[in-house]
């Protein structure tokens, strides 16, 4: 039931979907996103995300556990799950957090959490700056076996920093985050990591030197996986003087403020070409939904974040058009990829595999509408640009939980 | 009624007027001749000053609204005294003591503003580009007077302006500004305003108070402006030198070792002077620390013209004013003839 | 465009022009009953080398060069933000106490009365003389105010239509007065 059997052009369906002329492909995944629930349901539930999900294409989402209250526990695990079973969309897998209360202080059940079925561990949002709480960190995953996935920065370097570090910091008088503040962390962690031998995921990597400290580090052979978004695949910092489809360029773009900051052109070319070749492992999207007054107010006061589920395969169907990314190699980074990753069973079409299916036409044109977002979360600098690139239907396991001619938008 | 309006007389010949300029938000998007126009215009309103009735009629019925998000004496008090001189009404709003206070965001304050009749918002904000979130989404004509650490136009029109009436030109003056470069609006304002007048400005200080980008990025600087630490360097041959106080309200953690050091190090000072031209100035856009950035004797000794900046203020203020107002109403005029008068539109199609 | 060609005539010509300022210079005299305490003030733009002329002409019969001084009144105008930007000029008034002076605003064209209102006010507020004049080089009619001209150069009966364009050899290199008849069924055509 709801599994991928095989070929045949014969026979009886439960299901018939008309992919003619269009691409068919295992369900994407995605290794980072951000629910809100509970805590923050004004700015997402984890039945609008996950209906989000489905509609950008996603059929697995791995929802970071920075709620309130965080995930801490084998029974915070179990709440999530559930709630993402009663969505009945894309299926919802949580990460627990590394340290309780994402304090950096003490660290929590996570025993108990991969138990309850935690996919990895994270405090993301903020780094495990305390060393020593990484290497402990790091030491247990040996034991359960689940990726610590850090966001990389270093908060002294980072502090107060709201766009990249450089000429556009210097030229709005807004306070930057110096490339380095990520990678000394990556540094750091690459170390632990060599250190205890333990698995360690890099989240969201946004620079050229990070991607040469991953390289080195793969090189020499350690357990190290990373993630990249599509805004640091396609945005830059430019993008913080606002968008050129507006019309009138508005200066201050509070919908680029996203952490880590939109970097230069020079960094998303490295973030490119490292994800081409296979040393960045895979896409993750970083959904990061918000209320629209969390973006409109100054770049200082926003909120971080954009919400990504709904562009994430129109924006990157960009690096296809423009020969920088082969359409294959795009899908095997939003499927098999990250299923490698965290070790899940998804992202295949193989025969035996859960029937998670996308549908999408390649080159359909269309015209983002965030106010039609499934999502909660308006907020993204796309808004108003026409991508290349929509998804029609999406399944998972077997039923159809997305069709684009029969879903109701906002 | 045609022959009655002034046609551009030879005097003023190819200074343009502003045009369809809502806002003064920094002098990034001005053109030379639009910053000329202001410091033209700017000695009218010096002579408006200098009478023994200094107050003009030009914006009654008007209102400007001072909403300042962060303690100001001088810049409040000279955005007031300029409207007030051009007959305005002038409302001043603070933060603390006002429903900013209760929890009320910035635009809903503005929005509330601009409801109760505010014509000209003059917004001081401690964050960068709050002037302009307001100006795009409420459609108040806003004055940007100094936005975090981004910039501050109406200072920087005042210091062109102190310096032209010094040396009779800005072009080919060579300009230092010392000190917090990098928390500076003054700093960025000034680069966009004196450089686009034919000026050649130079960054001292630090290291850890230049911008970064002036060292690291791969473009350079966003500015048409040159970088250096060294205070003896920078000074030879200037023109204009211009000590900032350290900006500590937007520091984390201390960038320079000590008072006693930076001062040694970046002070102005007579000494330090020597290495510029003769006819060297001072100015400062305050507040000062003397001892610090600047000596006293400095301060206040021939070469300042940190009073005449503060004068020059006012006069400034008043042509931004004045000829955003100017620019504003012309729209509105504009407008109204293509809706009631079609025959004024018509007569101006004949004569073209 | 037919109608700015064959609906303009000549009001002054160079000639008439200088004759014309003689006489009003000459008025402004007999009515001062000399040149004692005279101060003459040309309203910006045009009504600046017109008032020039006339001190000339009273040099020339008097051998006295009275004093002369421009105003610009744009920033007292009651019109100044309906009718859009406006550029500002000098304000120049010789070294003496005004308030002994006897002024005579001097000004191109005295239509609506409205120029002549904000220059009064503006002059109260350099001081307080003892008495203002008012001399205009064309007087076309259509008061909206109660201002009532001093010396006139010449009366030009107009409609609200017409226009009347003073150009002066200073600001625009040559002397004339002429007059733009407004053709309302021309304009009726061309508004559509």
């Amino acid at each position: 039931m709801g599994r991928y059997v095989a070929a045949q052009s014969d026979g009886e369906f439960d299901v018939n979907v008309d992919a003619r002329g269009l691409i068919v492909a295992p369900g994407f995944v995605d290794l980072h996103c951000h629910l809100r629930e509970p805590g923050f349901e004004d700015k997402e539930t984890i039945a609008t995300g996950a209906m989000a999900a489905v509609s950008g294409g996603f059929t697995t989402i791995c929802c970071m556990p920075n709620t309130l209250p965080t995930l801490d526990r084998g029974t915070d695990i179990e709440f999530v799950q559930n709630a993402g079973r009663r969505a009945g969309r894309a299926r919802v897998i949580p990460l627990g957090t590394v340290t309780q209360n994402q304090a950096g202080l003490e660290l929590s059940d996570m025993s108990e959490m991969a138990d309850a079925g935690a996919i990895g561990f994270s405090d993301d949002g903020r780094p495990v700056w305390d060393a020593r709480l990484m290497r402990f960190a790091l030491e247990l995953s040996r034991r359960h076996g689940r990726p610590v996935v850090d966001h990389c920065e270093d908060p002294r370097l980072a502090q107060g920093g709201v766009v990249n570090e450089g000429r556009i910091s210097d030229l709005l008088g807004l306070k930057g985050q110096p490339t380095s503040a990520e990678e000394v962390m990556v540094a750091r962690d690459i170390q632990l990591a060599r250190l205890t031998g333990g698995r360690l995921h890099v989240a969201h990597l946004s620079t050229q030197g990070s991607v040469a400290l991953l390289r080195a580090a793969k090189r020499d052979g350690l357990p190290i996986t990373a993630e990249v978004t599509p805004h640091h695949l396609t945005m830059t910092e430019e993008w913080v003087l606002g968008s050129e489809n507006d019309g009138a360029r508005c200066l201050y773009d509070t919908r680029t403020k996203v952490n880590p900051p939109l970097r230069t052109e020079a960094d998303r070319l490295s973030l490119v070409e490292a994800l081409a070749e296979g040393l960045i492992d895979a896409i993750a999207t970083d959904h990061a939904p918000h209320r629209s007054i969390d973006k409109d107010c100054t770049y200082n006061e926003a909120a971080f974040g954009i919400s990504g589920f709904e562009t994430a395969l129109g924006s990157l169907m960009k690096l296809v058009e423009s020969g920088q990314l082969t359409l294959p190699d795009l899908v095997r980074r939003l499927t098999s990829e990250p299923c490698r990753v965290f070790g899940l069973p998804y992202g295949t079409l193989a025969p035996g595999a859960s029937g998670d299916v996308v549908i999408f036409d390649p080159g359909a044109s269309w015209k983002v509408a965030s106010a039609r977002f499934f999502s909660r979360g308006k907020n993204t600098p796309l808004d108003g640009q026409t991508l290349r690139g929509q998804v029609r239907a999406t399944l998972v396991q077997g039923n159809v939980v997305y069709d684009s001619t029969a879903a109701e938008r906002p | 009624m045609a022959a009655e309006q002034p046609n551009p007389g030879p005097e003023l010949a190819g200074a343009g007027l502003w045009k369809h300029r809502r806002s003064v938000l920094d002098l990034d998007d001005f053109t030379r001749e639009e910053i000329e126009a202001a410091l033209e215009t700017a000695d009218r309103m010096k002579a408006v000053l200098g009478r023994p009735v200094h107050k003009v009629p030009a914006l009654n019925g008007r209102t400007m609204v001072n909403l300042f998000y962060e303690a100001s004496t001088r810049t409040r008090i000279s955005f007031e005294l300029a409207a007030k001189s051009l007959g305005a009404d002038v409302v001043n709003v603070a933060a603390s003591g006002s429903s900013v206070e209760k929890g009320e965001t910035l635009l809903d304050t503005v929005r509330t503003l601009h409801s109760l009749g505010a014509d000209i918002l003059v917004l001081r904000h401690a964050d960068a580009g709050a002037p302009h979130l307001v100006a795009r989404e409420t459609g108040i004509s806003v004055v940007n007077a100094g936005d975090g650490s981004h910039a501050h136009p109406t200072q920087a029109l005042l210091d062109a302006y102190t310096m032209r009436e010094r040396f009779g030109h800005v072009a080919g003056l060579k300009i230092v500004i010392v000190g917090d470069i990098a928390h500076s609006r003054v700093a960025r304002s000034n680069a966009w305003g004196l450089t686009k007048l034919g000026a050649q400005v130079v960054f001292c200080g630090p290291p850890t108070m230049l911008p970064p980008s002036c060292f690291t990025a791969p473009g350079g600087s966003p500015w048409p402006v040159s970088a250096e630490e060294s205070l003896d360097r920078a000074i030879t041959n200037a023109h204009v030198v211009m000590p900032l106080r350290i900006q500590w309200e937007r520091q984390d953690g201390s960038p320079i070792s000590s008072l006693r050091e930076y001062a040694r190090d970046y002070g102005i000072t007579n000494e330090r002077l020597c290495r510029a031209t003769p006819d060297v100035v001072v100015m400062h856009p305050g507040p000062m620390n003397e001892g610090v950035e600047i000596s006293a004797e400095v301060a206040h000794g021939l070469r300042s013209l940190i009073a005449d900046q503060v004068t020059n203020g006012v006069a400034v203020r008043m042509a931004v004013l004045y000829l955003l107002a100017a620019s504003n109403a012309e729209e509105a005029h504009s407008d109204r003839n293509t809706r009631s008068h079609p025959a004024l539109e018509v007569a101006h199609a004949s004569s073209s | 465009m037919s109608a700015a060609s064959s609906g303009e005539r000549l009001v002054l010509g160079a000639d008439e022009m200088r004759r014309t300022l003689a006489r009003v210079a000459h008025e402004i005299i007999e009515r001062n009953q000399g040149p004692d305490d005279l101060l003459l003030v040309g309203i910006c733009t045009r009504g600046v080398p017109l008032a020039a002329r006339i001190q000339k002409a009273i040099e020339g019969f008097e051998g006295v060069a009275v004093p002369l001084g421009q105003l610009d009144v744009t920033l007292y105008r009651d019109d100044l933000l309906a009718g859009g930007a406006r550029e500002l000029h000098r304000t120049v008034f010789p070294e003496i106490d005004i308030t002994q002076t006897h002024v005579v605003l001097v000004d191109d064209v005295l239509y609506t009365g409205r120029t002549a209102r904000a220059a009064l006010d503006a002059l109260m507020d350099y001081g307080r003389p003892r008495s203002i004049g008012l001399a205009v080089l064309v007087d076309r009619g259509h008061r909206e105010l109660p201002i009532r001209p001093d010396h006139v150069g010449k009366n030009v009966p107009t409609s609200q239509e017409d226009e009347i364009v003073v150009r002066v050899t200073e600001v625009d290199g040559k002397d004339e007065v002429i007059i733009k008849q407004g053709d309302v069924g021309a304009l009726r055509g061309g508004a559509q």
